[in-house]
Parts: structure tokens; sequence; C-alpha cells
């Protein structure tokens, strides 16, 4: 196949470039500019796509030696990603950015322009699997991210190659040092990329200006402090809350809601934030349609957060009822479903609750 | 493989091969004061000598470089200081909008750091500097003025400037005149003392002489300030231990150009028609940009509506033809080419632009790999384009 790698500038998508290679494939590397005003060196496990990146990717292809090029795909990232996740932020939603970039950039923009060129797949340096066009996590739990490529449809995944999700991150470093790859120590990026500094709030507070707003108690309905913005706030969090009273139990405080038309951040203690009742809309289904009613697990967040589930599909809206509630599930993340290590798709959350309470 | 690229770096002519590889051999610091400093300051001043007779200039007026970017700078910038220090009004720096941004961005950097004012003249469609734009920009106040800077051929496009006309505006105001003449020099008679100009950059590689090599040629009379300060070498205005080898390359290489500078534009000539008309036979609406009649002979810089010129070059280096799209890049990313905007072009036609560029070595066998290919690469690309634009 002619495949095109996207390489970062980091160990796993060079060596996912080099293992295609090694499989036979006629290879092109791109590195995807994404950033509007790239910094010029990396610091630490921040940020992205600086110069020193850029370099690294190309150095990493000239040892493999493939051809390598830069995409600059700033402004449709800018669009897509970067403005996507601040307006969901504004609707008191709690975005992930990677599975966008994955849905509108990787798998969308930059395959769509792949296809168009003459190649036939992308080559990322993804922790997950693809068998017969079907979409499995890591065989590294730790590093799985089957959870940001759950929104891509079959058409997306026929195009899709990832060499590493049968590696751990261990051997995927092991194998950098052997090819005498310069970045087989190179940090891993953890924050997400368009905020070099890791600072969301100061990111955010740049873009949605600042408003000052009440924080309330769940049950009394007590104005127990203020925020500058109700953006600023992720239901399950608990700190950065500038509370000025205690609660009369003392227990500690946890957000419950986000109410971005009155700019209220709702607060209560943590049994409060148990839910077992999801909604989600926009479902997408990584092979097949699994059907209107079936059980499964299902992960609410990029790390952690899964459960056993019942899940009902109907008027293009999944609902999941969890077996084990859980704490903190946010709007705007991805209901992602699986069939043991399978990836059967996902859904935004719209709303989580309790069965009980609903009744 | 079919190598597009000669405005990028033209292949080393073995005659200067063979010269540097015989300097290298040789022992001596030009400085020194012995037998071996003597010999090799002799050959470092027969190749000043050689590359002084070639380019019209004395030579005392050669100052050696490191190449075009540092000639560039080191007029941009010692003429600015050396100017302003004798008369404080002289902040002015006079420059082209289709500069290299060896002198563009010399030029803002003097404007951020060291209260130079800026100002970029114009050009036209076909990337021509008006000379008229230059007299009324000198009249204006021409004892403020420190240096004013226009190229003799542009690296992009090809234009070729009225550099005479412009350089005697300047003279009759008073005002020293730059012009970069790193890509003239293998195809256009260039001749220092000629021209009128006061500083002429140049550079090997653009003629086949080693890379790093290069010279700034400076009138006498004309104070510089250094940008390098050290042992005083080249009249104190570019000090560093004489680069011998690379002067006699550089030197080897423009003996050689200036002499075929003649059969090779006809030669150029008749590759880049051929070229181009094949292109416009098989990609009807292309375009041609620069001028149509003063241009360099060997550069083909063509607009190709609907597709990126970034899927071109690599559809074209997958098959083997070596070409640029001819802009600057910022991290590896093209920038849309401040030239063809200068030109007035819309930003998404100045994106889907290749350069490609013929010298010395080219023959009708490049040309053809290009045509043979051209058609369905461009069709491609346009698919793509049309991918990312709906995508
Ligand atoms: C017009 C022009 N000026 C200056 C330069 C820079 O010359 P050098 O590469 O020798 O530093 C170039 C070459 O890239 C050029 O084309």
């Amino acid at each position: 196949m002619r495949v095109l790698a996207a390489m970062s500038g980091g160990v796993d998508s060079a060596v996912a470039a080099a293992r295609a290679v090694d499989a036979g494939h006629e290879v092109t590397g791109v590195h995807l500019a994404l950033s509007l005003a790239p910094q010029t060196l990396r610091t630490g496990a921040r940020g992205c796509c600086t110069r020193e990146d850029a370099h690294d990717a190309r150095r990493a292809a000239d040892v493999l030696g493939i051809p390598f090029y830069i995409w600059d795909l700033a402004e449709r990232f800018r669009a897509d990603v970067i403005d996507d996740f601040v307006a969901e932020y504004a609707a008191g939603h709690t975005p992930n950015p990677c599975l966008r970039c994955n849905e509108k950039i990787k798998f969308a923009a930059v395959l769509d322009r792949a296809l168009a060129l003459g190649f036939d797949a992308v080559v990322t340096g993804h922790h997950a699997r693809v068998q017969d066009g079907r979409l499995y996590r890591s065989v590294d739990a730790a590093k799985d991210q089957s959870y940001v490529l759950a929104v891509l449809r079959p058409d997306q995944l026929a195009h899709a190659v990832f060499p590493l999700g049968d590696s751990t991150k261990a051997q995927v470093r092991a194998e950098a040092a052997a090819r005498a790859l310069a970045v087989a120590d190179k940090p891993d990026s953890h924050d997400i990329c368009f905020i070099a500094d890791g600072d969301t709030r100061a990111f955010l507070q740049r873009r949605l200006g600042s408003q000052q707003g009440p924080i309330v108690d769940a049950d009394t309905g007590d104005v127990l402090g203020s925020h500058q913005g109700s953006w600023g706030f992720t239901v399950g969090q608990r700190r950065g809350l500038d509370l000025r009273r205690a609660a009369a139990s003392g227990e500690r405080r946890y957000v419950l809601a986000v109410e971005p038309a009155s700019n209220t951040v709702v607060v209560g203690p943590r049994e409060r934030l148990a839910v077992d009742e999801i909604r989600a809309a926009g479902p997408v289904w990584t092979s097949s349609r699994p059907g209107t009613g079936f059980g499964c697990s299902v992960q609410m967040r990029a790390h952690g957060m899964v459960s056993p589930a019942t899940v009902t599909v109907e008027d293009g809206a999944v609902v999941a009822r969890l077996h084990h509630p859980q704490h903190g599930v946010a709007a705007g993340q991805a209901l992602v479903m699986y069939d043991g290590d399978e990836v059967l798709g996902s859904a935004t959350i719209t709303a989580a609750g309790r069965i009980a309470a609903d009744a | 493989m079919a190598y597009l690229d000669h405005a990028a770096t033209t292949p080393v002519l073995p005659e200067a091969v063979d010269a540097v590889s015989a300097a290298l051999g040789e022992l001596g610091n030009p400085s020194s004061l012995h037998g071996s400093g003597r010999r090799a300051r002799r050959r470092l001043e027969e190749a000043r000598e050689q590359i002084a007779a070639c380019v019209g200039a004395r030579p005392s007026e050669v100052i050696l470089t490191s190449g075009g970017t540092e000639a560039d700078n080191l007029a941009v910038k010692g003429l600015y200081w050396a100017r302003r220090a004798a008369d404080p009004r002289r902040d002015r720096v006079i420059v082209s909008a289709v500069e290299h941004h060896a002198i563009l961005d010399a030029a803002a950097w003097l404007e951020h750091h060291d209260g130079a004012r800026v100002e970029v003249l114009p050009v036209d469609g076909a990337g021509r500097v008006d000379p008229d734009s230059l007299r009324s920009a000198l009249a204006r106040d021409p004892d403020s003025v420190a240096v004013a800077s226009v190229m003799w051929a542009n690296n992009e496009v090809g234009t070729v400037q009225p550099v005479a006309e412009l350089a005697a505006i300047a003279r009759d105001h008073g005002v020293p005149f730059h012009s970069d003449a790193v890509q003239a020099v293998s195809t256009q008679p260039v001749n220092f003392a000629a021209s009128g100009a006061d500083a002429l950059s140049l550079t090997g590689h653009k003629i086949g002489g080693p890379v790093g090599t290069g010279a700034l040629l400076l009138r006498r009379d004309l104070a510089c300030e250094p940008l390098l300060h050290g042992g005083g070498q080249e009249r104190d205005v570019r000090s560093g231990t004489l680069d011998v080898p690379g002067a006699v390359g550089f030197a080897t290489a423009v003996a050689v150009a200036v002499d075929r500078r003649a059969e090779l534009r006809n030669r150029l000539m008749t590759l880049r028609r051929a070229l181009v008309g094949g292109v416009r036979d098989q990609i009807p609406d292309v375009i041609e940009n620069g001028h149509p009649a003063e241009r360099l002979p060997g550069l083909a810089h063509l607009t190709f509506p609907g597709c990126e010129g970034d899927s071109l070059l690599m559809l074209l280096d997958a098959r083997g033809i070596e070409c640029s799209t001819g802009s600057a890049c910022s991290a590896g990313v093209a920038q849309a080419s401040h030239v063809l905007l200068a030109m007035q072009a819309s930003p998404e036609l100045a994106r889907g632009s290749l350069r490609f560029s013929l010298g010395h070595t080219s023959t009708q066998q490049d040309v053809d790999a290009v045509l043979e290919v051209i058609g369905p690469v461009v069709a491609r690309a346009r698919r793509a384009g049309l991918a990312s634009v709906a995508g």
C-alpha cells in the first residue's frame, strides 16, 4: 500500500512509521502543523507542533529514508478543534479535543487529502488495534487510546493503520532505541497540545473573558462563594472552588452541575455525583450497528470510569444504564461502548442522572 | 531524477571542485607573515582579482563573505549604521517588496531594534519596481535616507529589475544603493562599475561554486560598519580568518559562469520555452508569473489554479521531479509567498504555485520528465485541493 504516516515528532508515530516501512508499504511522512504560532522549543511534556517537534519528525523520517512533508492544518485545527473546545466549555460541557482532532483532522481533513493524492491509508502511532475493520483496545491498557478513536466511522477505519496496538509503550521505546531513533527517550505529551503552558483555565479566560457568578449549594440553594466564569468548571471537580462558607457537615464539596445560562456552579457532596443513567447523542458505530438494546461495558472518560451497562438506542440517542454508579460524569465527554476489547461505538454525553431519582 | 531547482542551489562545477580540493591541500593563513602565509595570501588575492575582473569591480571592492545572506545583512545593517552614525537624521531604509528575506528581515530587525524607518517600494503585477516610486521616496527627504536596496533579479519569479536606472536615481539623491545580485550572475550582465550601484551581493552556490562563499562588492569610499568584529580582515569590515579554498572555488565558478554566460542564457531560454509551452499544452489555464521579457531565462514560476503547491511538490517528488514552491518556509510550513502577494496575486493562487528553475546542467530530458507527468499530477492535486476545501 501507499501510506501516509502522520509524524508528530514523538516516539510512537516514529515507530509506527518504521513498522509501516518494514511491512513493505510505500511510506511518506507528514507532520501536521496545527499551531498558528508555533513555539520554537518544546517544554517537557507540554505542547506540540513546535519547530523542535517538526525537526524531530523530519529527522526520524530521514533515518527511515522516507519522504517527509509538513502540512499546514492550523486553520482547520483552529476552526474544528480549538473553537469547538472553547464553545463546548462555554456551553457548560467538558470536551475531549484529542477525540475531536481524530474525528475532524487526522481521519477527515488529512485522510481525505491523502486519499485524493493517491494514498491508500493513514498510519498513526495511536495505541489501538484494527482487525478486519473492527477497532480494539491496545494490549497496553495504561496507554490504550481506543477511547479517542471511537468516533471513527467504518469508512474512516478502513483507511486507518495503527501499527502499535500489539505493543506496550515500553516495547515501543525499546524498539525506537534499537532503531537508533533519537526520539526514543523523548517525554510523552500529556496535556492539551494547544495550551502550551498547561493552564486550561487561563486559556479559557483569555478566550471567554471572566464574569463573576455564584457557587450554589445543591441542597439548600445557599450561595457558598463566587467564581469568575462557569466555563472554568467541570462536573466532578473539587479543587479550585473558592468557598467562603463551609458545608454544615464539614464535607468536601464537588461540582455537581455547571449552568452557563445563569453562570452558576452547583456544588454538593460526593455521593450526589453518583449517576447510573447516561444519555448521549449522535452515536457513531465503528463497524456494524449493534441493535437497539444490548449489554456492553461503557467508558466515560479518556482514562478509567468504566462500567458494565445496558444500552438502548432510540431516535439517534443512546441511553446507558450503568450496573455500577459512577462519579463525575461530564456532558461533552464521549460515552464509548465496548464488547470486551472491541469498540462498538461512541456518542456524546448530554445528561447523567440517577434512575431512582428520575422515578 | 530530474533536478529543476537550480535557484535553490546548482551543482558545483567540476572546475570548482578541483580548485577547492587543490587549495584544501595547501597550508597557510593569509594573515601570517611567513612563507606559508605569503603563499596563501597570494592564492587568496589572485582569487579576489579574478572575481573582481569578472564582475567589473576593483579587487579592493571585493569583501569576501559566507554567502548572500551575510552580504545582504552587511549591506543593509552596515550601511545603515555607518550612515546614521555620520548623520543621525538618516534613519530611513528603502527596500522593495520582493526582496529576499535576507534583506527584508535585516531591515525589519533595524526597525524593531534600532530605530530605523523602513519603507517598502511596491511592485507591479510583473514584480517590477517602478523607478518613479524610488524617485519620489527619495525626493521627499533625501537627507533622511540611510540606504536603498532593490534586488537585481528575483529568486521566486525571476523578474529582473531596472538596476542601472534605480542606481542612477539613488546617486542623484546622494543615497547609497545596494542590489542583491545573487540570482543574476550566471545569466545577467552583472558589472559593478557599469551598474552604478554602490554595493552588490554575490553568492557562490547559485553559480556552481561552493556553498558558504560569496562577496559584498562595496565601493571603497563607502563606510560600512562590520557585523563581525575580530582580526580586522577585509578592510576591517568582515573579520575572520579568510577561507582560501572557498575563495578559490568561488573565483573559479565566477570565471566559468561569466565565460559561459551567453551560451547558458540561450540554452536556458530554449529549454524554458519547451517547458512552459509543454505545460500549457496540457494545462491550458496555467498562469505564468513574472515579467514576460525582463526575467531570468532559466526560471519558470507557474500557478496551477485549484491546486496546493505542497501537493504538487509532493506528487512531483514521488515521480523524481525536484522543484520548489519558491516561497520561504516558516517551521517548514509553506507561507503564501510575499513576492506573489506583492504582485497582487490572491492568496489561493499564490499557494498553488511552483518554481521550476533550470541551470547549467539542465537538459531537454529534464523538461521531458516534467512534461511526462505534469498532466496527471495537476489533475490529482486538483482533486486533493477540492478535498481539502470540501472535507
Ligand atoms: C536573491 C537571494 N538573496 C540571497 C540569498 C541567500 O544567499 P545564501 O544562500 O548564499 O546565503 C538567496 C538564496 O537563497 C537568494 O536567492
